[in-house]
């Protein structure tokens, strides 16, 4: 693996110069603070990763899929007195009883149907529409910031993709190529601007990766859709935001959210994907080491589930769901709810939690007092259109 | 040359040795005569005789305690049995791929089966997957749009992927009786992406509408449910006990109690909806064209597929027709197995296609066989297919896979593969290779090759 690809940088140093607007991602950050936002794609399920248990109407409302209250076997693991964390959330708990977490509930982007597609699609693209725009918030930030950032993934999400060039990695799982044979397409693909472009950025990851994760790196890992995957690369975010010159914005990505059927209680769909999560807490902050004390990591769900169960012991899709944030860099210790409570009546269109909190607001608050930018460029440039939801404050530790 | 090139590649699945030259007297009537080429795949076990299978095996694990039955030898050996059938049904769909004389009718059919999506992200179904495309997708993939779209829908593989199986009338007898009901999803997923679209103009109570109606379609299963259904064990049942009574109201339109036929009568309504057309044109356009297709040949697909009545082969046909068929750039990326499938046709690299090699090398290139992440299939903007890790994949699995391909004539090699229309840039660099290994790795990933 050593350098398997610094031959092209040098000999390759041409043709890198000579394309287009591409900016390696190795440019110098100029800021200390990272951000990550991690994706849960599918619809989280809020009230089961989340139990409002002391809400009167929880235990009937939820039935066979309620969490037992803390203390009781498997048990929700308590937070303020009336909402704790599903069991599987232990480092969540740990860094809620750090004052290194803060949980936001019944929350939601602007879109009120329920396409996971459409819904996704505006969570990253930042606008009040889905396909409002074929470019991410992050990468709007990205530009904003002048800095760089990594999608930890084969291919790069949404949220980052955009004018400005990032990066994208993923445990290699194939030896790799000589970089004679790298330079020579290099070559061959200088009248391909796409094609150069992805390889100038795959270089300049490569590049990173070695720094970042040393010549050894994690041997092969399954496939985008096997289960555990999330922790490698939760592990390997860390340690590229960890690296001085390396990118100071992460995204990451966790599949297998959409339980309609076997959603379960302690064990079961939701609790595995959960479990991923919090592995992928767990070794995201290991791995960032110091660099933790800099960082926010944004946890969000595209929406929620329906507030009752469907008649096939799951949850169809629905509007509000929760949210984390989390970070050596959060004011933590809090659950943010403006609850809508679950009473029948209360309920969004009589089913789902109702949407009481704009995510954007939660993001917007982090942009502007952990990334520095001021709030007219935020809803000028990164949530376009979103004047009106004015950013959360005190987010941030000071 | 051009247009022999167009029609193996953007249609088909790449020129074998020879295959241009053939093709370059009449490309366009080449992919009309496959029109219609739709033998199922040999050798793949029924979905029923799986399903039958899957049950008893279930039901072994089900009489253990549940802390021992995740444990236990019986599911170690349900799951193996799973990955084993859906290895070894991926290999001979990869085979008749690469060994296909009809390449478009094998494009059009995979078209289908990933508009349909059914994908082994939920693990029981694996081995239904496969037999899936086989039962539903091939018999109908250029016949009509609602044959093809009630047939899915009736699958196994679907009704287990998407939920129906299992999705109970609340009010119907079985509903009555214990705590069981709606399930939404495959209702939902049936409007926003197999038939209308998501700005197809329905509501969250025309979901609940459809999965009312569909409430009672699940597979007849050995065992219990067996003696409410009147049909073959594993294969489709409408369970009367499980169906919700009563009159429904769908897009406006009332259907009367009439249990199984509800459905039927929806769904063909559906397909017959102005919205699917355009839906399903625009993404045939999208899967073959341009990630931004030109609105003139959206709307002419559209146009062949409401004129027909929905017949796919006409709109086949009109595809084939289309001016822009030929002349749009050839700038969308092969998808992974796509790119594999070429490969080896080729380099002509037959016989057997080793399974979990296979499967392995396409999870490394990002696209494991019906493994797709969520209902919605793979993308057909195929942006997203080159990104940075993607092509770095690419480019170390094509230095790898090229020590390994003997070339008999290197010299003509490009000729025989990618035409006369391979750009300067690229002929180039694959004459000036160090080796024969290193020219074959660089025609593997020229843009000519991995563009279409």
């Amino acid at each position: 693996m050593t350098n398997r690809r610094s031959f092209l940088l040098g000999l390759g140093a041409i043709a890198l110069a000579a394309s287009s607007n591409a900016r390696l991602a190795l440019a110098s950050a100029p800021i200390d603070q990272r951000f990550v936002v991690i994706i849960l794609r599918g619809a989280m399920d809020g009230l089961s990763a989340v139990p409002p248990y002391a809400d009167p109407a929880y235990r009937d409302l939820r039935g066979a899929l309620a969490i037992a209250e803390p203390g009781q076997a498997n048990g929700a693991l308590d937070l303020d007195g009336a909402f704790g964390l599903h069991p599987r959330l232990a480092t969540l708990k740990a860094l809620y009883d750090q004052k290194q977490l803060i949980v936001a509930h019944a929350i939601a982007t602007p879109y009120r149907d329920r396409s996971h597609f459409d819904g996704q699609d505006l969570l990253e693209n930042g606008t009040e529409v889905p396909h409002g725009t074929a470019d991410g918030w992050l990468n709007r930030t990205l530009a904003l910031l002048n800095s760089s950032g990594i999608a930890l993934a084969d291919q790069v999400p949404l949220i980052l993709r955009g004018e400005t060039d990032v990066a994208s990695w993923a445990p290699k799982k194939l030896p790799g190529a000589d970089p004679d044979l790298v330079a020579r397409v290099a070559q061959m693909y200088q009248k391909s601007p796409v094609l150069l472009a992805a390889l100038e950025s795959a270089v300049s990851a490569d590049r990173m990766a070695s720094t970042a994760l040393g010549d050894n790196q994690a041997p092969m890992m399954g496939g985008g859709y096997r289960r555990g995957a999330a922790k490698v690369l939760a592990e390997a975010a860390g340690k590229f935001l960890a690296d001085p010159n390396g990118p100071r914005i992460a995204v990451l990505e966790i599949n297998g959210w959409d339980t309609h059927s076997g959603q379960g209680v302690a064990d079961g769909r939701l609790a595995q994907a959960l479990g991923e999560l919090d592995a992928a807490a767990a070794a995201l902050r290991q791995s960032l080491g110091a660099a933790w004390n800099q960082t926010a990591v944004l946890i969000a769900t595209e929406f929620g589930r329906t507030a009752a169960p469907n008649g096939t012991g799951g949850t169809d899709h629905g509007t509000a769901s929760a949210a984390f944030l989390m970070g050596g860099a959060i004011e933590g210790g809090r659950v943010l709810t403006d609850w809508p409570g679950l009473d029948r009546s209360r309920l969004y269109q009589g089913r789902d939690l109702a949407p009481t909190m704009d995510l954007r607001a939660l993001a917007k608050g982090v942009l502007q007092d952990h990334l520095g930018l001021p709030a007219d460029a935020l809803a000028r440039a990164v949530f376009r259109g979103s004047d009106e939801v004015a950013p959360m404050r005190d987010l941030i530790r000071t | 040359m051009t247009q022999a090139l167009i029609a193996t590649q953007r249609f088909g699945l790449g020129a074998g040795p020879g295959e241009l030259a053939q093709v370059a007297s009449d490309p366009r009537g080449w992919l009309q005569s496959q029109i219609g080429v739709d033998e199922p795949i040999p050798g793949i076990t029924s979905s029923a005789e799986r399903v039958v299978a899957l049950a008893e095996a279930r039901q072994e694990v089900r009489a253990m305690k549940q802390a021992d039955a995740k444990n236990s030898d019986a599911f170690a050996q349900l799951k193996a049995q799973q990955r084993d059938a859906y290895l070894s049904d991926v290999s001979a769909r990869l085979g008749a791929a690469i060994a296909s004389e009809a390449p478009f009718a094998e494009r059009w059919i995979r078209f289908w089966s990933n508009h349909f999506t059914v994908s082994i992200t939920r693990p029981i179904i694996s081995g239904l997957v496969v037999p899936f495309e086989n039962e539903a997708v091939r018999p109908h993939a250029f016949g009509r749009f609602a044959d093809l779209a009630l047939a899915v829908v009736r699958h196994p593989a679907m009704l287990l992927y998407l939920d129906n199986a299992r999705s109970i009338g609340p009010n119907s007898q079985l509903g009555r009786r214990k705590e069981a009901g709606l399930n939404e999803n495959l209702a939902r997923e049936l409007m926003e992406l197999h038939t209308l679209g998501v700005n197809g103009g329905y509501s969250q109570d025309d979901v609940r509408a459809l999965a009312k109606i569909l409430t009672g379609w699940t597979i007849a299963r050995p065992g219990r449910m067996a003696r409410f259904l009147d049909a073959v064990p594993g294969t489709f049942g409408f369970a009367a006990a499980a169906h919700e009574p009563g009159e429904k109201i769908l897009l406006g339109r009332r259907y009367a109690d009439n249990g199984e036929a509800e459905g039927i009568a929806a769904i063909r309504d559906l397909c017959a909806h102005p919205a699917t057309a355009q839906h399903v044109a625009r993404k045939i356009a999208l899967h073959f064209l341009a990630d931004e297709p030109p609105q003139t040949a959206v709307a002419s697909l559209a146009d062949a597929f409401t004129v027909s009545g929905g017949d796919l082969a006409a709109v086949a046909q009109r595809l084939i027709a289309l001016s822009e068929s030929w002349s749009l750039p050839m700038i969308k990326a092969r998808p992974p197995e796509e790119w594999l499938i070429a490969m080896r046709r080729a380099f002509a690299i037959d016989g057997d296609v080793p399974a979990r090699k296979s499967v392995g090398v396409l999870q490394q290139l990002g696209q494991v066989p019906f493994a797709a992440p969520s209902p919605a299939g793979w993308p057909e903007d195929s942006s997203g297919w080159l990104g940075p890790e993607a092509l770095m994949a690419r480019l170390d699995f094509a230095g790898a896979a090229a020590q390994r391909i003997r070339v008999a004539q290197p010299a003509t090699m490009t000729d025989q593969i990618l035409g006369s229309g391979v750009t300067e840039e690229s002929r180039l660099q694959i004459e000036r290779a160090p080796s024969a290994a290193d020219a074959v790795a660089l025609l593997l990933v020229s843009p000519e090759f991995m563009l279409r």
